[in-house]
C-alpha cells in the first residue's frame, strides 16, 4: 500500500522538462520525424500496434517518439489513447484466406499451391552488421520484380482437413459475438475467443519464453509451422443503416497456423490439432509464439494433463499483459514510507524479542536453563 | 432499406464505398467538382472513433477480438435533384482523416441522385480501381521475385 504525498510539483515539472531535453538528444543532430519512424522503424510500429491493441501506424510512431523508443511505454500510451475514443463499429472477421500475401511460407509442405514466397524477411541473413547503412545518403534499393501470374494460396490446414487428418474447427453461428476483455473482466476458466484476444495483445517476450518452454519439454506439443503468411486484408464493418457490410480500409496482419501432433483420446482418433496466432502488422515471432501458447492452453479442452506453466490458463493470461505487469512492478517506485516505517518497527521489535530471550533478565534462576 | 427504385444496386453502392475508402483522399479531392451541384447537411458530423477488428482461426473457428483500429465516420443528407427525395450518404474510413470520411459521405449521397452523371461517376470509380490495381501489381511483382523452390537433397547418391 502507498499513501498520498504532497509537494514536489516544481521538481516534477523540471524532471519532465529534462525528459524532453533527453528525448531530443544533441540538437546538432536532425530531429526524427513521426513519418520517418512510421516508414523506417516499421517493425517497432507493428509491435506497438499489436500489443497496444490499436491499429494506427501514425499514432504508434508518435508514441514511439514520445516514449524515446521504449516500446512498452509506447504501448501504454496507445492503450491510454484508445480509452478516449468511442467504439463505432465491429468488423466482420478478417478473411486471411483472401490476403494479398507479401510473405507465405510452410514448414510442412515443400510444394504447395500458390508456392512459398519469402517476402521481406531477416531469415537467411548472416546477422553481420552492415556498415553500409551507417553511411547516409545512399540511393534507395529497388526491389527485384517478377511477372509470374498471381496464384491462389489455399490454407495449408485445409489441405489436411480434406483427409480429416486435422481437427475440424467448430462450426459457427453467423452473428456470433465474441467475448471482449476490454468490456468485461476476465472470469476463469476462459473460452478460446477470450484467450486469443488476451494473447494477441500479450507481451511478445513473455509469450515467446512460454512457447520456448514447451519446446524444451515443459508441456510438449510437437509443433510444425504449417503456414505463416503476412500481407494486407480488407476490413469490413457492419453499419446499422446500410444493408451490406462496408470496407473501410486495409490493414497488414501476420498469421501463423501451427499443426500439432495429438495422439487422440477416448472420443477422438489420432489426428493433428491446431494452434493459432494473429497480429497486426508484421510480427512473425509474436504470431508464432501466440500459436504455440494457444495450443498449449487448449490442453484442458483436448483432455490432456495440465502439468506445465504454459498450459496453466490463469497463470499465462493473468501475466501476459505488459501494461498491467509494468504498472504493478513499477508501482514499487511510489512512496511506501508509511508501510516501510511499520515494517521497520516490526523488525526492530522482533530483533529485540530474540535478544531478550537469548539474554535472560537479571535475577532469573540459572537452574531453569 | 431496398434500392429497387434506384438506378443502382446494393452491390454497386457497396463497391463505390469500398473503392473510396481504399483510395488516397487526394484522389477524391480531384473529383470534388462532381459534388458542386448539391448542398449537404450533417446527420453526423465527421467523428473519430474505433472499430474492433475480429479474426477467425483457420477461417472457420469461432471469431475473436484481435484489437481495435481507428475509424472515422460521417453521415450527410442532400436532396435528389430529380425527385426531391432525401438522400443519405455514409462515409466510413480507417484512420483519423475527417475530410476523407466527409468526402466519401458526400459522394455516396450524390451517386444515389437520380440525375447523377453515371458516366462521370463510373469514370471516377474506374480511375480509383486502376490506381489501386497498379499499386497492387507493383507490390505483387516484388513479392513474386522472392518465390522459392526448396529442393530436398537425396543422400547417398
Amino acid at each position: 500500500m502507498y499513501v498520498a504525498v504532497k509537494g514536489g510539483e516544481t521538481a516534477i515539472d523540471n524532471a519532465h522538462r529534462l525528459l524532453a531535453v533527453e528525448r531530443r538528444g544533441d540538437p546538432a543532430i536532425a530531429e526524427l520525424s513521426v513519418a520517418q519512424i512510421r516508414e523506417q522503424l516499421t517493425l517497432a510500429v507493428d509491435r506497438v500496434m499489436t500489443e497496444g491493441s490499436l491499429y494506427d501506424p501514425d499514432l504508434a510512431a508518435l508514441a514511439i517518439k514520445q516514449a524515446r523508443g521504449d516500446l512498452l511505454e509506447a504501448i501504454f500510451l496507445l492503450r491510454a489513447y484508445r480509452t478516449t475514443l468511442p467504439r463505432l463499429a465491429e468488423s466482420q472477421p478478417v478473411d486471411t484466406g483472401r490476403m494479398r500475401a507479401r510473405r507465405r511460407i510452410s514448414a510442412t509442405y515443400k510444394d504447395l499451391p500458390g508456392g512459398q514466397v519469402l517476402g521481406p524477411t531477416f531469415d537467411y541473413t548472416h546477422r553481420l552488421l552492415d556498415f553500409a547503412l551507417a553511411a547516409e545518403g545512399a540511393a534507395p534499393t529497388e526491389a527485384a520484380t517478377s511477372d509470374g501470374p498471381a496464384e491462389a494460396m489455399p490454407r495449408v490446414t485445409d489441405l489436411l482437413a480434406g483427409e480429416d487428418l486435422i481437427e475440424r474447427e467448430a462450426a459457427t453461428e453467423e452473428f456470433e459475438t465474441p467475448g471482449d476483455l476490454t468490456r468485461d473482466p476476465l472470469d476463469f476458466p476462459l473460452d478460446r475467443d477470450l484467450r486469443l484476444q488476451a494473447l494477441a495483445r500479450g507481451d511478445e517476450g513473455f509469450l515467446m519464453a512460454l512457447a520456448y518452454s514447451t519446446q524444451r519439454g515443459y508441456g510438449r506439443t510437437h509443433p510444425f509451422a504449417g503456414e505463416i503468411r503476412m500481407g494486407e486484408v480488407e476490413v469490413e464493418i457492419v453499419v446499422e443503416d446500410l444493408p451490406f457490410p462496408v470496407v473501410v480500409g486495409e490493414i497488414t496482419v501476420t498469421e501463423c497456423e501451427m499443426i500439432n501432433q495429438f495422439k487422440g483420446s477416448k472420443t477422438q482418433p489420432p489426428q493433428f490439432t491446431r494452434g493459432y496466432g494473429l497480429t497486426f502488422g508484421f510480427c512473425e515471432r509474436k504470431a508464432m509464439s501466440m500459436a504455440l501458447v494457444d495450443r498449449s492452453l487448449r490442453a484442458r479442452d483436448l483432455g490432456e494433463e495440465v502439468t506445465a506453466p504454459a498450459q496453466d490458463e490463469e497463470f499465462v493470461i493473468a501475466h501476459a499483459d505488459n501494461v498491467e505487469a509494468s504498472g504493478f512492478v513499477q508501482h514499487l517506485k511510489l512512496p511506501h514510507y508509511v508501510d516501510f516505517q511499520s515494517e521497520l518497527e516490526m523488525v526492530r521489535k522482533m530483533r529485540q524479542e530474540i535478544a531478550m530471550a537469548a539474554q535472560p533478565p537479571e535475577g532469573a534462576n540459572a537452574a531453569d536453563d | 432499406m431496398k434500392n429497387t427504385d434506384h438506378n443502382f444496386s446494393d452491390a454497386t453502392r457497396q463497391g463505390w464505398l469500398r473503392l473510396m475508402a481504399l483510395a488516397p483522399v487526394a484522389a477524391l479531392e480531384t473529383a470534388a467538382d462532381l459534388l458542386a451541384a448539391h448542398e449537404f447537411t450533417y446527420l453526423a458530423p465527421p467523428e473519430i472513433g474505433l472499430a474492433m477488428v475480429r479474426g477467425r482461426p483457420g477461417g472457420s473457428a469461432a471469431a475473436f477480438n484481435l484489437g481495435e483500429m481507428t475509424l472515422t465516420r460521417c453521415v450527410v443528407a442532400t436532396t435528389d435533384r430529380g425527385t426531391g427525395a432525401r438522400l443519405i450518404g455514409h462515409g466510413h474510413v480507417a484512420g483519423r482523416d475527417r475530410r476523407h470520411a466527409e468526402l466519401i459521405a458526400r459522394f455516396d449521397a450524390v451517386f444515389q441522385d437520380s440525375t447523377t452523371d453515371a458516366a462521370a461517376r463510373d469514370e471516377m470509380l474506374a480511375g480509383l480501381a486502376n490506381q489501386q490495381q497498379a499499386a497492387h501489381a507493383e507490390s505483387a511483382a516484388a513479392t513474386a521475385a522472392t518465390k522459392v523452390d526448396f529442393f530436398t537433397l537425396v543422400r547417398g547418391e
